[in-house]
Formats: structure tokens, sequence, C-alpha cells
């Protein structure tokens, strides 16, 4: 009897769960309630995968009233795979989160921090979950609002103007959405995804929807940090708590990416964005620029949240080099990479979490001989470390794999070249911990040090063992990740 | 402000009178333009209106911080609960047509409910943002 | 093109124009979110403009009158105006606490302390 309202459930569950914790005024309570809902979640997710993995859409209308007048949610393969990855992420994120933000947040304000940890997890999931393009605006609200908070709770003042910062380019990049979906209600006269695209096969007048396929690229391509539009990412991610870098690298960007696959190819449709347009020459371009100049910066920064920061802006390069082939093979490497990146990242930066809970910070200089009192915690970094790279037996291996092929595919082999000559610069940065951490003589404060406690380490330790199994027995996430291409594809030419 | 006789006369005045036009917002909003952002917002302003004619001790002493996070809280659940409902009684999320046996009075009811629900969370943000910046820096709370 | 029909439009254009200018122009940190403000009202006027008819009237069914204006914008900017708000009001409580860390709200002024402040771990 519930299962047909899995759709709206995935979303209104945290949804609800969060004015509850604000009335509980509990830390603890609120942090139960937010396991809860997580899990639930995560199950939610994995059951609609089960029901749409025939190739089957569900369609469920809010109010029952009927698309395209209602609200529509609208679950494919793309998008209930991009519920699973959410959902997994905030259910072993919000495990760790507990001993994490207890050090890290005041304990009067840690109710209110689960709070908006459940109000950026509908967010998140409501913009995958929904079919319509406004609601989609007001969830990325939701979930950038909520993003906000969570950035200024850290405890640095810097993390204050990081906050304001991405207050700033965030709300431009929203309303750059809002104006694009504007103009496109203006063109067809509907809302809902599905309808707009088949309107919009018929609509002569094309300039504004080529204002409108701008304006929805800039603005998402801002929320998702695409080079060079990346410069909030950075400080964001340094400054936050742990466990929201850890649970942001992994989710939001992604959850982007998600939006803007969404509009190229089940929207405009890939002929008018790729063949007609020189998108994924622009694309390219940013990709590889991404690629390569965020990893350089990577490598001289002295914070390691900083590094990865700027890792995961080139990561994202990764990501978006794959979507610009339009090619079963080259999406598959970009989705594929979505979902690897977010295990990897989301292990390496809970991690960092565990250094930062016993050091108070994760600058190179304070964290010399680290790997002595704290070896498993940074074995698992140099594992993470490792899958950023792309070696064989991780994850990151089994996407640029993808990413290779499709690059010559294309017949395009210098940029085949390109990721594996970019994937140096990732073993530059990478044995900048090994050394810091392994080969220095350890301070004199740190030997007494303990390893951080069990409840973050298995948390970490368990997105570390799916970026290993995943990066043996890729064909779990291939094969999702292969059908979400063929169904983007399917859509209208 | 406390001082001048006109504000403190004019303003208990006035404070009954918006409300009564909130509520009138609020309920008239079935039939003609209003409804639960507008009622919310000019209740709040109401008490934000006292608030800056007695001072901040005496808003807080009629609508307390903690009722407002509770107000903030219980809105949104209202809504969400009628939500449930439509759940609960065979329909889609959000369904009002089931919420009664007619489905237009059930169109009535679950507007009714979700309208409330947005008063009284509309209503606690303003009033937290009021406290929030009435409340920060000190140097000026005496003339508040 | 029809300068004049389009009338709505340039307006539209100007005012996201002007807030944009003062959000990248502006160092101070209030005036920035001022020109955020003025960028998301013109997407309120973009949605809202073309919603009205000429000789429409409002979209509640009567016998005496054929043209209605499309009531559908006007929702959804009440739901994106209350998002604006929303935003405003978190961005100017960054701001106040911004200005309690630093004591300033130039934003260069902010950044020099930042740059100049003992290399402190945290």
């Amino acid at each position: 009897m519930i299962t047909p309202h899995f759709p709206i459930l995935q979303v209104v569950l945290p949804l609800i769960a969060a004015p509850v914790m604000v009335l509980a005024r509990r830390g603890t309570l609120a942090w139960l309630l937010a396991v809860a809902v997580s899990w639930a979640g995560l199950y939610i997710s994995l059951a609609l995968l089960a029901q749409v993995a025939d190739g089957g859409v569900i369609s469920y209308a809010i109010g029952n009233w009927p698309p395209p007048w209602g609200i529509e949610y609208r679950i494919d393969r793309v998008n209930a795979f991009l519920l699973v990855l959410v959902s997994l992420i905030a259910a072993v994120v919000v495990v760790y989160s507990r001993a994490s933000i207890g050090a890290e947040v005041p304990r009067e304000q840690q109710y209110l921090f689960y709070a908006m940890y459940a109000l950026c997890l509908a967010g998140l999931l409501g913009i995958a979950a929904t079919g319509d393009a406004f609601n989609l605006f007001v969830f990325l609200e939701i979930s950038s609002l909520s993003t906000y908070v969570l950035i200024a709770m850290g405890r640095d003042r810097r993390a204050l103007m990081a906050s304001y910062q991405y207050l700033i380019m965030g709300t431009i990049g929203a309303t750059f959405y809002v104006i694009g979906v504007g103009l496109l209600y203006l063109m067809t006269g509907t809302l809902n995804m599905a309808d707009m695209a088949a309107r919009l096969q018929d609509v002569t007048e094309v300039r504004p929807v080529l204002a409108a396929l701008a304006f929805i690229t800039v603005g998402v391509c801002l929320k998702l940090a695409l080079f060079p539009l990346h410069v909030w990412l950075p400080n964001a991610y340094a400054y936050a708590p742990s466990a929201v870098t850890a649970f942001l690298a992994a989710t939001a960007t992604k959850v982007s990416v998600y939006v803007l696959l969404r509009f190229y190819f089940s929207v405009f449709g890939a002929s008018a964005v790729f063949a007609a347009l020189p998108m994924g020459k622009i694309l390219l371009l940013l990709s590889l620029a991404a690629m390569f100049i965020a990893s350089a910066i990577a490598i001289f920064q002295a914070d390691l949240k900083r590094l990865f920061a700027y890792s995961s802006v080139a990561q994202i390069g990764y990501i978006t080099l794959g979507i610009s082939f339009d090619s079963v093979t080259g999406l598959t490497a970009g989705i594929v990479h979505l979902f690897n990146h977010a295990l990897t990242k989301g292990a390496l930066f809970m991690l960092l979490g565990c250094i930062a809970l016993r050091l108070g910070g994760v600058r190179f200089d304070n964290i010399r001989g680290i790997a002595r009192v704290m070896p498993v915690t940074s074995f698992g970094i140099v594992l993470g470390g490792l899958s950023l790279i792309g070696v064989p037996a991780t994850v990151g291996f089994v996407s640029k794999w993808y990413l290779v092929l499709a690059a010559l595919e294309s017949g395009q082999w210098w940029i085949a070249l390109a990721i594996v000559l970019s994937s140096l610069l990732a073993v530059i940065y990478v044995w900048r911990f090994v050394e810091a951490a392994y080969f220095r003589e350890p301070d004199p404060g740190i030997v007494k040090l303990k390893e951080a406690p069990l409840e973050m380490l298995v948390p970490a330790w368990l997105m570390i063992a799916g970026c290993i199994y995943f990066g043996l027995d890729a064909s779990l996430t291939v094969d999702g990740a292969s059908q979400a291409a063929a169904t983007l594809l399917q859509g209208i030419r | 402000m406390k001082d001048y006789l006109v504000l403190r006369v004019v303003s208990k005045l006035l404070i009954s009178l918006m409300i009564l036009f909130g509520l009138y917002v609020q309920f008239h909003g079935d039939f003609g333009p209003g409804g639960g952002f507008q009622a919310g917002v000019i209740i709040a302003a109401a008490i934000i209106f006292y608030g800056i004619i007695y001072g901040l001790p005496a808003a807080r002493a009629v609508v307390p911080s903690g009722l407002v996070e509770i107000m903030i809280a219980s809105g949104v659940l209202i809504y969400a609960g009628v939500g449930v409902a439509g759940l609960l009684l065979g329909g889609n999320y959000l369904d009002y047509f089931v919420l009664d046996r007619d489905p237009v009075a059930g169109q009535h009811r679950g507007i009714f409910w979700v309208e409330i629900g947005v008063l009284i969370t509309v209503a606690g943000v303003m009033l937290k943002i009021f406290y929030m910046f009435a409340g920060r820096g000190g140097d000026n709370r005496d003339d508040a | 093109m029809n300068i004049a029909g389009h009338f709505s439009y340039w307006i539209t254009i100007f005012v996201a124009i002007t807030g944009l200018y003062i959000i990248i122009a502006r160092g101070n940190l209030i005036k920035k979110l001022v020109g955020l403000s003025i960028f998301q009202t013109s997407v309120y006027l973009l949605y809202i403009a073309p919603g009205k008819l000429i000789g429409g009237t409002a979209p509640i069914v009567a016998e005496q009158f054929r043209v209605y204006s499309n009531p559908l914008p006007h929702v959804l900017i009440l739901t994106a105006i209350v998002v604006g708000v929303a935003t405003l009001a978190l961005g100017l409580a960054l701001v106040v606490r911004i200005r309690e860390a630093y004591g300033s709200i130039e934003e260069d002024e902010i950044l020099e302390q930042d740059e100049t402040a003992i290399t402190d771990p945290r």
C-alpha cells in the first residue's frame, strides 16, 4: 500500500523530520531521527531503483493533479541511480557526524545542525526526484540555503566569509537557472520537463530557447563548480565542519551535474545542445582546464582540506569531460565517475575529519608523522588518494578507463593522453600527504595523540572499502551508469 | 519610544485592528486575495510594531523566543501533516480531494489547514528574524 | 523588432544588469546583498509581465468575462519572493556575524585581515 508513494516519501521524510528535530531541541534525539530518516531514505531509494530497473518510469502526481498541470515526480533509471547515491552518502555520513559534529559544533546548536542537515538532504533528493522545472528551483534553494547555514557553522571565522561568498554565487546561479526556466515557460507554457521537451519540438522561434539554454547552463555550472565558476568551492569546503564537507563534496555538486544532464538530454535534446551548438567543445575545453589548472593549484595548498577541495574541482572536470563526448561510453564514464568520485571524496573528507578531531586542523605543518599515531586513518587517506589518481583496483581506475575508452571512441587520442597526464598531477598532491604523514619525524605534541574513535573510522572505512570493492567488481556501478546513459540518450534527440 | 503618550495610545488601538485585519486576510483567502503568507506577515508586523514602541523585552514577554521556534516548526508540520492525512485516507501526498466525502469540501478543508500552517510558520519566521536582528549589538538596546 | 512592444523586457534586462553590476562592483557586503535582491527582482518581472493580458481580468470564472490573465506566474513568483526573502535574511544574518567576527563589512578589509592573520592552524 505504501510502495506507490515512495517517490514522495523519499523527499518528505527528511522534510518532516527537520521541524520535529527543532521541536525536540535535543542533539541526541535529533541525531537519532536523522539516522532513522537517512536509512529509511536509503531503503526507499533502493526499492525505487529496483522498480525502474526494467527501464520503466514511475510517475507520481502530487495532490492527485495529473501532469502536466500538477507537479509530477518522475523517477527513471537516471535519477533512481542518483537518489541511491545521495541517500547512501547521507546514511553513512550521518553515523559519522555524531562524534565529529559533537566536537566541532557547540552543544546547544547541534539539534539545529541536524535539522539543517535533514533539510539539505530533502532538498537534494527533491531536485533528483521532481519532474517539474520550477519545483526543482525550489528544492535547489532549500538545499542551498541549508548548505549556507551548515558551512557557516564551521569553527573558523573564515567559514562565515566562505558561506557568504557561496550565498552570493549560489543565488546568482539559482537566479540564472530560474531566468532560463522562465524563458522556457514563455515559449512552451508548461513547467513539466517531459511536457516541455515535447512542446519544444514545435517551437519555431529558437532565439529565446537558446538564451534559456545559456542561462540554465551558466546557472547550473555555477552550482556544480565547473571551472572557472568554482571560486566559491575551495573556501566553502575548507572551513565547513568536517561532516558537512564530506556530505557536500559527495552529493551537492553531483546533484547539480544531474540537473545539467536532465536539461541537456531530456529537455533540450542532445542534438540541439551538441550538434547545433558547440556546447561539446566548450564543455571539453573547460573540463580540460579544470583537470589541469585545478590539479596544479591543489599541489600548492598548505591545507589538506583545501588541497582536496581543488582536487574536487579537477574531478568534476572528468565528469563534465564524459558528458561532453555525447556518446553512451562518455556518459557512462561521466555517471560512473559521479558515483566513484562521491565515494572517494566522501571517504577522504571523513578521514580528514578524523585527523581534525585529534589535531584541530589539517595543515601540512601540523600533520608531520601523523601516520605513526593514526595509522588506520592515514592508510585510508592513502587508499583514497590512490583512487583519485586512478590506480588499478580502485574506483578511480574504472572511471578513467571508461573516459579513455570514450576519448578513443571519438577518435581524439590526445584527450586520452591528457587524462593520463592530469592523473600524474594527482600523484604529486597525494604524494605530498604520504611524505608528510609517513616520512617526517612527528612533532612531540603529536606522539601523545590517539587513533580516531571507531564510530568515525567505521563509516569512513566503509566508503574506502566501497572504493576498493567497486574498483575490483565494477559490474554493479557500470551497469547502473550505462543504463542511465542509455535512458538519457533514448530521449529526444 | 515608550515615553510618547500619543504613540502608546495609538499603537494599542492599531495593533488590535492589525491582528483583526490579519485574520480577515487569512480566512477570506478562500474567496478573495489573501492567504497565509500575507496574514502571517501582517500579524507578525503587529507584534513587531508592539516591540518597536514598547521595547524588545515587552515583545518577548508577549511571544517568547521559545514559542517562536515552536511556531516555525509546528506550522511546517501542519502543512506536511495535511499531506500525510491525504496519504492515510488513500490519496496521493497533498491530495485534498480525499479529505472529505465531497471532493470540493475536501479541497476546502485541505487548503484551510495548509494556510493555517503557512500563517503560523510565516509569523514565526518574521518574528524570529526581528528578534535576531533587534537583539544583536547591545549598544542601542535602551532606546529600543 | 518592436522596441516599444518589448517594453517590459527592456526594464527586466535593465534591472537585472543593475543588480549584477552592484554585486560585482561594490565591496560592501550589505550593498552586495542589495544588488542581489535587485537582481532577483528582475526575475519576478520576467515572469509576471507576460502573465498579464491587456483587458484580461482575474482568473475567477464568471459569465461576463471572456479574457483572463494567467495566474500561474503569480503563484510561482510568490514562491520565488519567499525564497528571495529567506536568502536576504540569511545573507544579512551572515553579515551581522561577519561584522562581529571581523569588525568590518568591507570585503577588501576582511580579506586583508585574513591574509595578515598569523597562519593559525584552525
